[in-house]
């Protein structure tokens, strides 16, 4: 007679099957959905713990101690799966980069997953590979989560929030508030890339050379610039809002007024064809694997070398100048000469009637 | 891009803008209209006044197809998405514009009615035939641009026998509103509201032509230079208005010829006049009510029209009593002699639709200009 394994599970379908309330439950098949899963993807000493948070060591730098920075971001993106990336790798490149552009190293991740009933195990499951695969690339592991299931209709798909933590050398500050009149305004690459990428796909547009999205990690980058010893004021990942909406808050938190030069703002010629077909302004657009740096003018050369030097860097280039106005605007001077305020944008960006 | 760049080179508008200060005469102040919503964004965001001289002043005309919207009819359009559960589908800009009870397409939306903006007719139909159970409304507004593509979407439907589609037809049309201005009595009587002549509509145009507009350089002796949307055909016009005006000329020129014919596009006039007729009267915001200015869906096409289908009747709901998009969209007005503007009214709170749509003359100078009346 056949012997009847004990506590034989059936392995997770991840071809067909979906994801049910069971996976939410907090019985067997939740842990099955972990350890199938998560874990085995996303794994590392920490998550391996398996206690109901992780045990970290105290955070040094150069073996000192320094102090902590801590990001947090939900990410709701639709579609999930983009050129160029999808919900998984952005859920780990949008935390790293909001940690790393504190001046920080991003040390630790910690994820939260709400699923929606029916959701496909076999997307779930490229999503998660794609988070592992982010993380290590990045270097910052996931070291607790949390999965919860909603039923059909009350979440869309998935939903993921990831909290960074990472570490900040005393005596660094590279806040929103240290831009001072005579300081340059650089960017890193090409702006407005992520933000098209995604509306074409949801406005199903297609455009003969496909527009990917510019989703990264910046802490390498990052560090490179720090490494430099230039007289870095601030940095800002240009997400929502795009590189207008990340200059508003930072001329407000600085008392001071920017002067951005049109002829200067790099836009790929695709992404704005796309932007002038959608009715867009790509200095609105979301970016999510760009630096904003704002530095003294003097350093802008090392700076501008250093990121051309870097593959996430190669298209950097100089933007404008931080001027004094104590209405503290963002201006542009137009590619015809004349002026006009870049202002924050009101509501979602709609397209245009005519 | 191509096409597009080259109308958008700075240097070529240095020289234009040189051409201007050239010609214009000693002592004597040009003021045109530029009518459409279109030149009044490119005119902001490019920052063109800056380029040109200080007696040349550019008043911004009523043509942004959600700033004339009057608040009635978006009420019509949000009591169909609230009321009677159908499927709103519209254009983007719409969803802002403000109506009675502090609502709006948007808010609407969040309060539950099912409202869509869709990029072109055809999506509407296609919501149309992917819920058969139903009801799918088109919410149709703009110029002469966006009334083919309904017609079309019309004789699409009643073509399939789509059962569940309807029109709620607001289009309006150019010449009338063009007329209304010249009528009024800044223009005509008071000379409060000086005009020398009026940029022409781009995208309008290539639908009706050029022809219409002999009428108002024939009847009223202004000058009208049809232009395209692109920034340097905007400072061209300017240049070929001031010669117009230095010469007592009082003609249609048309700068935009990559598109514009006399005639117009003659296939696209032909859906139109199958599926439209003339209203003989519609309610615009800021001009009031204008005769013969709108269309309606024709009685061969009835099942297809909202107002019909759903019994609706419209009643006019005045502007909010500080509000002076009337005065704007009339030229008599700047946005800055309002005096909730930039104060109670802004583009995140919107009290008149000229903050509404990019387009609108107050939301493009809080949106770009701003920054001269402070300094």
């Amino acid at each position: 007679m056949a012997e009847v394994k004990r506590g034989y599970v059936r392995p997770l379908d991840l071809k067909h099957g979906r994801v049910d309330m069971t996976h939410g439950s907090g019985g067997r098949a939740m842990v099955q959905l972990i350890s199938e899963l998560f874990a085995r993807h996303l794994g590392n000493e920490y998550l391996g713990q398996g206690n109901d948070g992780a045990v970290l060591p105290a955070p040094t730098l150069h073996g000192k101690p320094g102090r902590l920075v801590m990001a947090t971001d939900s990410h709701v993106v639709s579609p999930l799966f983009f050129p160029g990336g999808d919900i998984g790798c952005l859920s780990v490149h949008g935390t790293v980069n909001d940690v790393a552009v504190m001046g920080a190293t991003p040390l630790y991740l910690a994820a939260g997953f709400i699923l929606e009933e029916g959701f496909p195990l076999a997307d779930l499951a490229r999503i998660v590979e794609s988070m592992a695969a982010a993380a290590k690339e990045a270097g910052v592991p996931v070291v607790t989560g949390d999965t919860k299931v909603v039923e059909r209709g009350k979440g869309d798909g998935i939903f993921i929030t990831t909290t960074g933590v990472g570490v900040l050398a005393d005596g660094m500050n590279l806040g929103g508030e240290r831009a001072r009149p005579g300081d340059v305004i650089l960017v890193s690459g090409t702006l407005g890339d992520h933000g098209v990428a995604i509306m074409s796909q949801r406005e199903n547009l297609s455009f003969e050379a496909p527009i990917e999205s510019d989703t990264a990690a910046l802490n390498g980058l990052v560090t490179a610039l720090m490494a430099t010893g230039a007289g870095l004021r601030c940095l800002r990942d240009p997400t929502r809002g795009g590189l207008a909406a990340t200059l508003n808050e930072i001329a407000t938190q600085s008392g001071v007024g920017m002067m951005l030069y049109e002829k200067a703002i790099p836009v790929k010629p695709v992404v704005n064809a796309a932007c002038e077909f959608l009715g867009l302004d790509p200095l609105y657009v979301a970016n999510e694997g760009k630096l904003v740096v704002i530095c003294n003018a003097l350093d802008a050369e090392l700076l501008l070398n250093t990121m051309r030097a870097h593959p996430l860097g190669r298209d950097a280039c100089f933007v404008g100048d931080v001027i004094a106005d104590d209405h503290h605007f963002v201006q542009m001077t137009t590619a015809f000469g004349g002026k006009r305020i870049v202002d924050w944008l009101a509501g979602d960006q709609l397209p245009r009637i005519c | 891009m191509k096409y597009i760049d080259e109308f958008r080179d700075g240097e070529l508008a240095k020289n234009l803008a040189q051409s201007i200060a050239a010609t214009v005469q000693p002592g004597r102040n040009y003021s045109f209209m530029e009518f459409c919503g279109g030149h009044t964004h490119a005119i902001s965001r490019y920052g063109l006044s800056d380029l040109l001289p200080p007696t040349v002043r550019m008043v911004h005309g009523p043509g942004c197809p959600v700033c004339v919207l009057p608040i009635g009819r978006v009420d019509l359009a949000i009591r169909l998405a609230l009321e009677r559960g159908v499927i709103l589908c519209t254009y983007g800009d719409t969803l802002r514009v403000p109506a009675s009870d502090g609502l709006s397409l948007m808010k609407a939306k969040a309060r539950g009615g099912d409202i869509r903006i869709v990029y072109s007719t055809i999506d509407a139909l296609q919501i149309a035939r992917d819920n058969p159970q139903r009801e799918v409304v088109f919410f149709a507004i703009g110029f002469e641009t966006t009334t083919p593509p309904t017609a079309v979407a019309i004789q699409q439907a009643d073509a399939e026998g789509l059962k569940n589609f309807s029109v709620l037809c607001c289009h309006v049309l150019t010449p009338s509103a063009i007329s209304n201005i010249l009528e009024s009595p800044e223009v005509r009587q008071w000379g409060t509201v000086p005009l020398d002549g009026f940029i022409g509509p781009a995208h309008v145009s290539t639908v009706i032509g050029s022809r219409p507009y002999e009428f108002f350089a024939e009847e009223y002796r202004k000058p009208v230079v049809i232009a395209g949307f692109e920034p340097l055909d905007v400072m061209q016009a300017i240049l070929m208005l001031v010669r117009q005006v230095n010469e007592g000329r009082a003609e249609v020129e048309n700068e935009f010829a990559r598109a514009v014919t006399r005639d117009g596009n003659l296939k696209a006039q032909d859906r139109v006049a199958e599926v439209f007729e003339l209203r003989r009267e519609f309610e615009w915001r800021g001009l009031s009510t204008v005769p013969y200015s709108a269309l309606r869906i024709r009685q061969r096409y009835a099942a297809l029209d909202a107002e019909r289908r759903f019994a609706l009747e419209y009643s006019s709901v005045p502007d909010n009593k500080a509000c002076e998009c009337g005065a704007i969209l009339r030229g008599v007005k700047k946005p800055q002699d309002c005096k909730i503007f930039g104060t109670v009214c802004t583009p995140e709170n919107p009290i008149g639709s000229c903050m509404v749509s990019s387009e609108g003359a107050c939301a493009a100078h809080y949106s770009y200009g701003r920054y001269k009346d402070m300094h």
